[in-house]
C-alpha cells in the first residue's frame, strides 16, 4: 500500500496536493453525513480521521498477527513483536531520532509529558528550582509541571505573549537565572496554531545547560519534525491526531537522560530482574513501557507515519497553508468576526469570535451546517484569559480540507449572524 | 431535532434583552453559577419576602441559551413561593434531561418548553440548567453552584 502510495505521490507536481485522492483515501468523510448535509469536519486538531492504510493495517494486525509481544516464543508472539517493534524502526526514522531506544510509546502526549515529569522532573527538579513555560501551552504540558512544583517547592515562570499570540522571546530569555531547571513548550500551539521558533528557543536553553521539552501534539501531523535537527532533549506527540488511532502516543528522549530517569510505572516488560528485595529495571525504552502496551495502536501509528511520508510532508504543510490563508481572508474577512491568533507563523488553525455570539451558540449552529468545529477554551483556559474570552470557535484543517470546506465554513458562519441579528 | 427549534425567537430575544437583569442592592440571597468547562457564568440575586420571592435579577456572561434560561426563569418566579420555585426547578431539569415528556413538563412550565429541545444536545443541557441550579443553591444560602462535577445533571439522570 504504502510503496503504491508512494509511486503515485512521486507522479505528482511537487507543489500539489491531489486533495479529491485524499479524501477518496478516509471512508469516514464519505460514509457519514450530518444533519442530511455534507460533512465539513475542521476538527483534526482535536482528532484527525483515519485513513483506509491505517485501518487495513489494523485490521490485519487483529485477524491475523495479534499475540503478546517480548514474552512467547510461540510464531504469534514472534510475529506481533516485530511489528510491534517495526512501529518503533518507523517512528525512529520519521522523527529523525538517532536511534530506537530513544523512542518510548506511550499513550499520548500527555501520558509522554507525564512520564518525563515523573522519569526525569522527580528525579532531578528540587526545592528552589524553577521551570519555564509558556502562555500558549496546552494543559497538558501545564497541569504536569505545577504538580511537581507543588510536591517540590518549585516554581513556574511563563512567556508571554503578543496580541498577535506570538512568544515575547526578550521575555523569554529574562526568565532564564541560575534556578532555571527545566524548559517545556509547544512547538505549535493548539488553540492559535501559532508556530514556535522552538529550535533557537532550545538552543538558548541549552547555552545555560537547561533541558527542554516540546509537546508537538499539534506539529507532527502538518509539518516536518527532525528531533536532531531541533535538537529538543524530549519531544512528545499523539497518534491520533496525525491519522494514526487514540490510545498511543511517543515520547523521543535523547538516550543519555532516558537512562538517567527513573521508571514512571512499575510492572511487566520493565524489568529485568525481581525478586522480593530488589527489582533491576530493564534499559529505555522498555524500562518506560511497563506491561502489555496498545501493540495494536502503535502498529497502526506505524502505518499513519508510513501514510503521512508517503503523501509528503512538505506537500501537506503548502496545501494546509494555501487553505489557512484562503480560510483567513475568508471568514476573517467577515464583518464581525474577530481572529484570534495572527502569528506571522501558523498552523492550519483558525480560532475566532462571531460578534457577541458565544462560540458553543456558534458550534451548535454550524454543526446544523454539517460543519463540524471545535468550540471551548481547548484546554488552554491561561490564553483564553490572556485575549479576554472565555472560548473560541477554532476550526483546524488537515490535509483532506479543500477549499470548498472553507466555503462551508464561511456560509455557515454567514447563516449563525442572521440568525442572531 | 433541528437545533434552529431551539434557537427560536423566544430564546434569542431574551438572549438579546434579558428580562430582571441587573444587580439588587437589598438582596436576602445570592449565588454565583459558573460552569467552568463552557464558561457560563452567572451571578444571580433574589429578594425574599417571607416565602416569597419578591424580587430578583441577574447579571453574567454565557451563551444564548444559559442566558435566555436565566432570564426568562426570572420571570417565572417572580412573585411566587420558594416552594412553587422548587417545583419549576424540578420540572425544568426533568424536562431538559428528557427524563420527563414534555406534555407533562408543559402543564407546569408553560413557555419554558421552549427549551425542551436541549434534552437532544447533551452538550447544551448544562447551559439551560445552570440558572435553575443556581436558584436553587441562593435558596439554601450556597454562594456557588455548577452543573459539573457532582452536579451534573447529564451524568445523574444517565
Amino acid at each position: 500500500m504504502s510503496a503504491n502510495l508512494l509511486r503515485r505521490a512521486a507522479a505528482q507536481p511537487a507543489s500539489t496536493l491531489d486533495v479529491e485522492r485524499i479524501r477518496g483515501e478516509f471512508p469516514l468523510l464519505h460514509n457519514v453525513r450530518v444533519h442530511g448535509k455534507r460533512l465539513v469536519y475542521l476538527d483534526s486538531a482535536a482528532s484527525s480521521q483515519m485513513p483506509q492504510a491505517v485501518i487495513d493495517r489494523l485490521v490485519r494486525y487483529r485477524t491475523t498477527e495479534h499475540a503478546n509481544i517480548h514474552r512467547g516464543v510461540h510464531y504469534l508472539s514472534e510475529t506481533a513483536t516485530a511489528a510491534y517493534e517495526g512501529a518503533r524502526k518507523i517512528a525512529r526514522a520519521f522523527v529523525n531520532a538517532g536511534d530506537e531506544r530513544e523512542i518510548v510509546f506511550t499513550s499520548n502526549a500527555t501520558d509522554a509529558i507525564n512520564l518525563v515529569m515523573h522519569g526525569y522532573g522527580r528525579r532531578f527538579i528540587v526545592a528552589g528550582d524553577e521551570i519555564i513555560l509558556t502562555q500558549l501551552e496546552h494543559h497538558a504540558n501545564i497541569v504536569p509541571w505545577q504538580m511537581l512544583c507543588e510536591e517540590r517547592g518549585a516554581r513556574l515562570r511563563v512567556v508571554p505573549i503578543n496580541d498577535a499570540g506570538e512568544l515575547l522571546l526578550e521575555e523569554y530569555e529574562r526568565l532564564f537565572n541560575p534556578r532555571t531547571k527545566f524548559v517545556a513548550l509547544a512547538h505549535v500551539s493548539n488553540a492559535l496554531g501559532t508556530i514556535n521558533p522552538v529550535r533557537d528557543m532550545i538552543a538558548s536553553a541549552h547555552r545555560r545547560g537547561v533541558p527542554v521539552l516540546i509537546d508537538g501534539a499539534q506539529a507532527v501531523p502538518h509539518m516536518n519534525v527532525d528531533v536532531r535537527h531541533l535538537d529538543c532533549d524530549f519531544y512528545a506527540f499523539s497518534g491520533h491526531k496525525m491519522f494514526g488511532p487514540t490510545g498511543i502516543g511517543v515520547l523521543y528522549g535523547k538516550a543519555g537522560l532516558l537512562e538517567k530517569m527513573q521508571p514512571f510505572k512499575g510492572g511487566g516488560d520493565m524489568i529485568l530482574a525481581v525478586s522480593f528485595e530488589k527489582t533491576t529495571y530493564n534499559v529505555p525504552p522498555h524500562k518506560f513501557e511497563a506491561g502489555t502496551p496498545p501493540i495494536a495502536g502503535a502498529i497502526g501509528l506505524g502505518a499513519a507515519m508510513e501514510y503521512l511520508n508517503a503523501v509528503g510532508q512538505d506537500r501537506i504543510a503548502a496545501h494546509e497553508h494555501a487553505l489557512l490563508e484562503y480560510a483567513t481572508d475568508l471568514v476573517g474577512g467577515i464583518p464581525g468576526v474577530r481572529l484570534i491568533g495572527t502569528a506571522k507563523e501558523k498552523a492550519a488553525v483558525l480560532s475566532f469570535y462571531v460578534g457577541e455570539i458565544h462560540p458553543h451558540d456558534v458550534g451548535t449552529l454550524l454543526d446544523q451546517e454539517g460543519v463540524a468545529v471545535r468550540t471551548g477554551h481547548h484546554c488552554a483556559q491561561p490564553l483564553m484569559q490572556r485575549f479576554g474570552v472565555p472560548a473560541t470557535v477554532r476550526a483546524s484543517f488537515a490535509c483532506y480540507n479543500t477549499f470548498a470546506d472553507v466555503d462551508a465554513l464561511a456560509a455557515a458562519v454567514r447563516k449563525v449572524q442572521q440568525l442572531f441579528a | 431535532m433541528d437545533p434552529k427549534q431551539l434557537y427560536q425567537e423566544v430564546i434569542l430575544d431574551h438572549n438579546k434583552k434579558p428580562r430582571n437583569w441587573g444587580r439588587l442592592d437589598a438582596a436576602t440571597h445570592r449565588a454565583e453559577g459558573v460552569n467552568p468547562l463552557c464558561g457560563d457564568h452567572i451571578w444571580l440575586a433574589l429578594g425574599l419576602e417571607g416565602d416569597k420571592i419578591a424580587a430578583i435579577a441577574f447579571e453574567g456572561e454565557g451563551c444564548a441559551i444559559c442566558k435566555a434560561s436565566a432570564s426568562m426563569m426570572t420571570m417565572a418566579v417572580k412573585g411566587r413561593s420558594v416552594a412553587d420555585a422548587e417545583t419549576l426547578i424540578e420540572h425544568f431539569r426533568a424536562m431538559a434531561t428528557g427524563r420527563e415528556a414534555v406534555a407533562t413538563s408543559g402543564a407546569v412550565l408553560g413557555r419554558l418548553t421552549v427549551f425542551a429541545g436541549v434534552k437532544d444536545l447533551p452538550s447544551r443541557v448544562k447551559c439551560a440548567i445552570l440558572p435553575w441550579h443556581t436558584l436553587h443553591a441562593a435558596f439554601r444560602h450556597e454562594a456557588t453552584a455548577t452543573t459539573e462535577g457532582a452536579a451534573d445533571p447529564v451524568a445523574q439522570d444517565a
